[in-house]
């Protein structure tokens, strides 16, 4: 009995120890974005200090902060909702309608993610600068909808598959068309589903940082852009960047803590439940 | 007829999504093409890859981006795998250590990687610089003396969460009597770490690595904020060199033939991670 109290403290320290160690830079950064400008490089490094909100209010008065945050939001949500609103009707008929090409259809949508974006920059730079849509939120959205397809319909499947088909039947009987049937059964059953499904397409949105950087230059440009501005040895002020970061990443972290169990379903692709 | 109309817009998307990009690269690795000389044009024929693979730039950074994906696996897979089994353990405040250990995965790769340039790895006002200090080392100029470790460091702190939180997972469906049963017989830890833990995860390991090869082999946001593959060519990758050809020197044919190399290799990852989970998958 003692034996496993003692055990169980050891293993207590030694996990708390790595999950501080790991977690330690996001530690640091939320501090340091509560410090002046000179005590976010003083060393030794201060660890007591007056908080203080001036990164962030230097922060929020660009005015281009809040631009850049509402171009986030823009393009991962408007990227989400498309990829649903098509993703949706696709899985429901993977799901209830298969057919012997259903599996070699989910396969190959899956492996459409395999393309690295690196191979394909030249082109879809020079066709978005043909079709005028460099700099766009219209273009990272469809760039976003594309990129985080194969995942939405294959997650939306694997939730779809878990309704039985008795209930859709029943509902059919009644006379329900398929619109009525996906609109008033099948959505309000798997709402769970469909909401992590989003989620985790919000979160692979808002952190993507290829076509981003590669796409965009000022208007339509997301925080990850806008946070790589600050590499510039000029721009250097670590409260500031701080404050920005923790302003970045923060709706992103509560919402992959809550949604970290559906992750690795739609990261793997089901083959890790 | 009902599930084609359904599927139709999903799956023509996606197929004009990877086709039209693929042939324009494959079209423009054969043509002469340069953004800042429209007088230079026609059929390059092979040269593009003639003179990329006999340029040293491309095996520098095919050396790098080895280095980069090896160890980043060895580093994220190993350590994962390890962390998976001591956070399955019962201990005091399990949930909210897991929520910590989990956070790098879900921050964007260019405040990771611009946390990590500045607060930690500065060589002079850095946590790092005053510890090394504080030990009595000499601090290190990690992106100047060190960049590919400094990337490697960086990267591993963003994919290790994901390696823990996938094994994790896997991990917690190990049958426990099978467990309690080999401790019956004698087993001490290492065996069942050995005998029984790590055959249960092969499956999901095996996922991990295919997964972050995938992802790893074109790392760039990284390179981009800290280093920009410099110095020189220390830290440039295949992606990153790919970069440098197509939007600062405008090469289209050179950065095409470039991207074709970046397909290839990504494909023979794909076609085995592809097969992993065509064997899971229930239709």
């Amino acid at each position: 009995m003692h034996s496993s109290i003692t055990k169980k403290l050891a293993i207590t320290l030694l996990a708390w120890a790595i999950a501080l160690v790991v977690f330690f830079p996001i530690f640091w950064m939320i501090l340091t974005g509560f410090k002046t400008e000179g005590e976010a490089v003083a060393t030794p490094p201060s660890l007591f200090f007056e908080p203080t909100l001036s990164g962030y209010h230097e922060v929020m008065a660009r005015a281009d902060y809040v631009k850049f945050a509402i171009n986030s939001v823009v393009v991962s949500l408007g990227s989400t909702l498309l990829a649903l609103l098509i993703a949706v009707p696709a899985a429901y008929s993977m799901a209830f309608l298969p057919t012997p090409r259903t599996r070699g259809t989910l396969l190959w949508m899956l492996s459409t993610k395999m393309l690295p974006p690196v191979g394909v920059l030249m082109p879809v730079y020079l066709l978005f600068r043909d079709m005028g849509l460099l700099d766009s939120l219209s273009g990272l959205i469809v760039i976003y909808m594309l990129m985080n397809l194969p995942i939405v319909v294959w997650m939306l499947y694997t939730f779809f598959k878990d309704v039985p088909k008795d209930i859709l039947e029943a509902g059919r009987m009644d006379g329900a068309g398929t619109l009525q049937e996906v609109l008033y059964l099948l959505v309000p059953l798997t709402l769970p589903g469909i909401a992590s499904t989003g989620l985790l397409s919000v979160i692979l949105s808002w952190n993507e940082a290829f076509w981003s950087l590669n796409l965009t230059t000022s208007s339509a440009a997301p925080l990850t852009a806008f946070i790589a501005s600050f590499s510039s040895p000029e721009g250097l002020f670590w409260a500031k960047l701080s404050a920005a970061s923790t302003m970045a990443i923060a709706p992103i972290l509560i919402l992959g803590w809550m949604t970290q169990k559906q992750m690795v379903r739609g990261l793997t692709f089901g083959a890790v439940k | 007829m009902r599930s084609f109309l359904l599927q139709a817009p999903a799956v023509s998307l996606l197929l004009l999504w990877m086709l039209v990009p693929l042939c324009m690269t494959l079209w423009f690795s054969f043509q002469r093409y340069n953004l800042l000389n429209p007088f230079i044009s026609g059929f390059a024929g092979v040269d593009n890859y003639t003179y990329l693979l006999t340029d040293p730039a491309l095996w520098t950074a095919m050396g790098n981006t080895l280095l980069l994906v090896g160890w980043v696996l060895a580093i994220t897979v190993v350590g994962g795998t390890l962390l998976a089994v001591l956070f399955q353990q019962e201990f005091f405040g399990r949930g909210i250590a897991r929520l910590l250990v989990i956070a790098p995965f879900f921050v964007m790769p260019t405040v990771s990687a611009l946390i990590w340039k500045n607060m930690m790895m500065h060589p002079v006002n850095g946590v790092l610089a005053w510890l090394f200090n504080l030990f009595g080392f000499q601090a290190v100029d990690w992106f100047s003396s060190l960049p590919l470790t400094s990337i490697i460091l960086i990267v591993s702190w963003e994919w290790l969460p994901f390696a823990l939180l996938i094994l994790l997972t896997a991990i917690q469906s190990l049958d426990d009597d099978q467990v309690e049963a080999a401790r019956m017989d004698g087993a001490g830890p290492i065996a069942i770490f050995w005998f029984i833990t790590l055959p249960h995860l092969k499956r999901a390991i095996s996922v991990v690595i295919m997964i972050e090869m995938i992802f790893l082999l074109t790392i760039f946001a990284e390179i981009f904020v800290t280093t920009s593959g410099g110095p020189g060519l220390a830290s440039t990758n295949l992606a990153y060199l790919i970069y440098i050809r197509a939007l600062l020197d405008f090469d289209v044919g050179g950065a095409s033939a470039g991207g074709v190399i970046a397909i290839v290799l990504a494909n023979i990852v794909a076609i085995f991670l592809i097969r992993t989970v065509a064997r899971h998958l229930e239709t």
